[in-house]
């Protein structure tokens, strides 16, 4: 039979697509069914955050971290606001350290019961992401209790945290982790033993632990590669040190293991988050420097001195002295970092914002390189894209 | 952690001589200065010596100063996943000079360095694929320049009758504000005469 040549085709992923995980577009060179080339092209949703933060007192910035990866707001608060710490030189009282503990796993948990039900429905089961937004229902009203606000909390401050946890709350936090891992149980029945599940997931996009390293790979996808790294153990910041919790390794570095690494991320964020519970110091939850803190409401109405400090922060701002700093979490995609420049004014020099899925994107191709075109979709979705932080 | 860094930074500026200008410990965080024509050198060491081992890039990120000679600082944050350091190594770069990419020690640079060019017009020599990456198709300038505006030039909209989405020139509705908040209480620690000081004399 004699050989025919066929003509690479040029196709176009997206920006509208539903596995493409928000705006992004993809132009593929797929030679038949099998991806030869794929070229992300981002942008989109491009905001010029980093911009905007030079122009804002650094108080007025945190609301933008919120809107970076808008399914974990408050871990990317705490990178920003640690990096305004580091360069104050201020503590952060034991409450708020715990407080802040605490809501960075039920970020982390909201964050994974977005992405491993998203990511079951990109590879054909719809059932996961109803119970998840169950669950993701609640965590967002325990954000609302504390903050104010379901998504963009705004609640982390330099110093500590804006208010106090209302009354009740630590309770009905508890309450709720006693029947969360029974639904990681029924998510996991659903999916982790599912043969269609297996099948679209097992040996697709694998990824050594030396090629996750030199493309910059960071939290669950460079744990699934088998290194394990985790700066809440390597790093720690906060009281992370005093917390008992293990971190989940993959072994084969291939789509499935990255499933699995966020199955079991979400259960230790949940004894994490009972630790936090239980040993919850009392005191105050924000530090006293008024320099930096504003007072309590109450001190305002009879203090002349809280009422000036209280003007003085929400016009002027603090001023921060000179100097720069590159701090880094683990945030529930990877390691969310925070490169920040002050110099000396109320307003940051410069705010270079480190994002995970930046790395990750662009081992897109690397990654699904001579894979059939459904599985980019699976290795898109399992590398926890979130257009928020890509473009910024 | 100070300590280590210091120690690590004695052993940098010994090892690598001449070729770093600065090592320095502040805030805890290991800073080193280099030129564009030494990077590659200095990368390779950091990344390659048995007592760094910086297998991991972090971060590219550039820096804008306008009021000086070299504008440019391209910032690159390592990490050691062996021995637990974090280094910071800076480029000071002017806007007609280009910097050596590292895309061959390490592939992830090829987007963070496409970022910081696309973002600041910071040209990095030897990047296989050099294009803008976040701006829009077709977009003119180098926004996080300082002296670029914060609304931009252009604004975009769909219009009707056209068809299509078309560019205009930036009408602002209210004229931008940037508040002056340095009180004179505090500039009289630096200033040594106020406005008005005149008359007592």
């Amino acid at each position: 039979m004699a050989e025919t040549l066929i003509k690479p085709l040029t196709m176009n992923f997206g920006p509208q697509h539903p596995a493409a995980h928000g705006v992004l577009r993809m132009v593929m060179e797929m030679d038949g069914e099998v991806v030869r080339r794929i070229d992300p092209h981002i942008g989109l949703l491009h905001r010029g955050t980093e911009k905007l933060i030079e122009y804002k007192t650094y108080l007025q910035a945190i609301p933008y971290f919120d809107r970076l990866d808008y399914v974990s707001p408050m871990c990317q608060e705490h990178a920003f606001v640690l990096a305004i710490e580091k360069l104050l030189g201020i503590e952060v009282p034991a409450r708020g350290q715990y407080i802040r503990v605490m809501f960075d796993e039920i970020t982390r948990i909201l964050n994974h019961l977005l992405n491993i039900p998203a990511y079951a429905m990109d590879v054909g089961a719809v059932t996961p992401f109803l119970w998840a937004f169950e669950q993701r229902e609640l965590l967002m009203e325990f954000y609302d209790r504390a903050s104010g606000a379901r998504l963009h909390a705004n609640y982390y401050r330099p110093g500590g945290v804006h208010q106090d946890l209302p009354a009740g709350l630590l309770d009905d936090i508890w309450a709720w982790t006693e029947q969360f891992p029974r639904v990681v149980d029924d998510i996991e029945g659903l999916l982790t033993e599912n043969r269609i599940f297996k099948q679209r997931l097992v040996d697709i996009g694998v990824v050594s632990a030396e090629d996750a390293i030199a493309w910059g790979f960071t939290g669950p996808m460079l744990r699934a590669s088998g290194v394990a790294w985790d700066l809440r153990k390597a790093q720690p910041y906060m009281v992370y040190n005093k917390m008992d919790f293990d971190i989940p390794v993959g072994r084969a570095g291939d789509c499935y293991d990255r499933y699995l690494v966020r199955v079991e991320e979400m259960r230790q964020s949940v004894k994490i988050i009972r630790q936090c519970v239980q040993s919850m110091p009392g005191g105050p939850a924000t530090s006293a420097d008024r320099k930096v803190t504003p007072p309590p409401r109450s001190e305002m109405k009879r203090s002349m001195e809280a009422l000036i400090h209280h003007f003085k922060l929400y016009t002027e701002g603090f001023h921060v002295p000179p100097g720069e700093t590159y701090t880094a979490i683990e945030a529930p995609k990877g390691e969310f970092g925070v490169y920040l420049i002050a110099d000396g004014g109320n307003r940051p020099y410069r705010c270079k914002i480190r994002a995970p899925g930046f790395a990750h994107l662009q081992a897109m191709e690397f990654c699904s390189k001579g894979y059939m075109l459904a599985d980019s979709v699976a290795i898109l979705g399992s590398m926890d894209i979130v257009f928020g932080e890509i473009d910024r | 952690m100070s300590t280590v860094y210091r120690e690590l930074g004695d052993f940098v500026a010994a090892a690598l001589g001449p070729s770093v200008e600065v090592v320095d410990v502040k805030l805890g965080e290991l800073m080193v200065t280099c030129t564009p024509g030494n990077l590659v050198k200095v990368m390779k060491f950091l990344r390659n010596d048995s007592n760094c081992r910086f297998e991991m890039l972090i971060d590219i990120c550039g820096v804008d100063f306008p009021e000086r000679e070299q504008r440019f600082d391209v910032v690159y944050n390592l990490l050691s996943l062996k021995h637990n350091y974090r280094i910071r190594v800076k480029v000071p770069a002017s806007e007609d000079e280009s910097v050596p990419s590292v895309v061959d020690l390490w592939p992830t640079a090829g987007w963070f360095e496409r970022e910081a060019y696309d973002m600041f017009g910071i040209f990095f020599e030897g990047n296989p694929d050099l294009r803008r990456i976040l701006t829009d198709y077709g977009f003119e300038g180098h926004p996080f320049r300082k002296d670029f505006p914060l609304t931009g030039y252009v604004e975009v909209r769909y219009d009707v009758e056209q068809k299509r989405v078309i560019y205009e020139p930036v009408k602002l509705r209210q004229e931008f504000r940037s508040f002056d908040f340095e009180s004179p209480w505090e500039g009289m620690l630096h200033a040594r005469r106020l406005p008005g000081d005149e008359k007592a004399q």
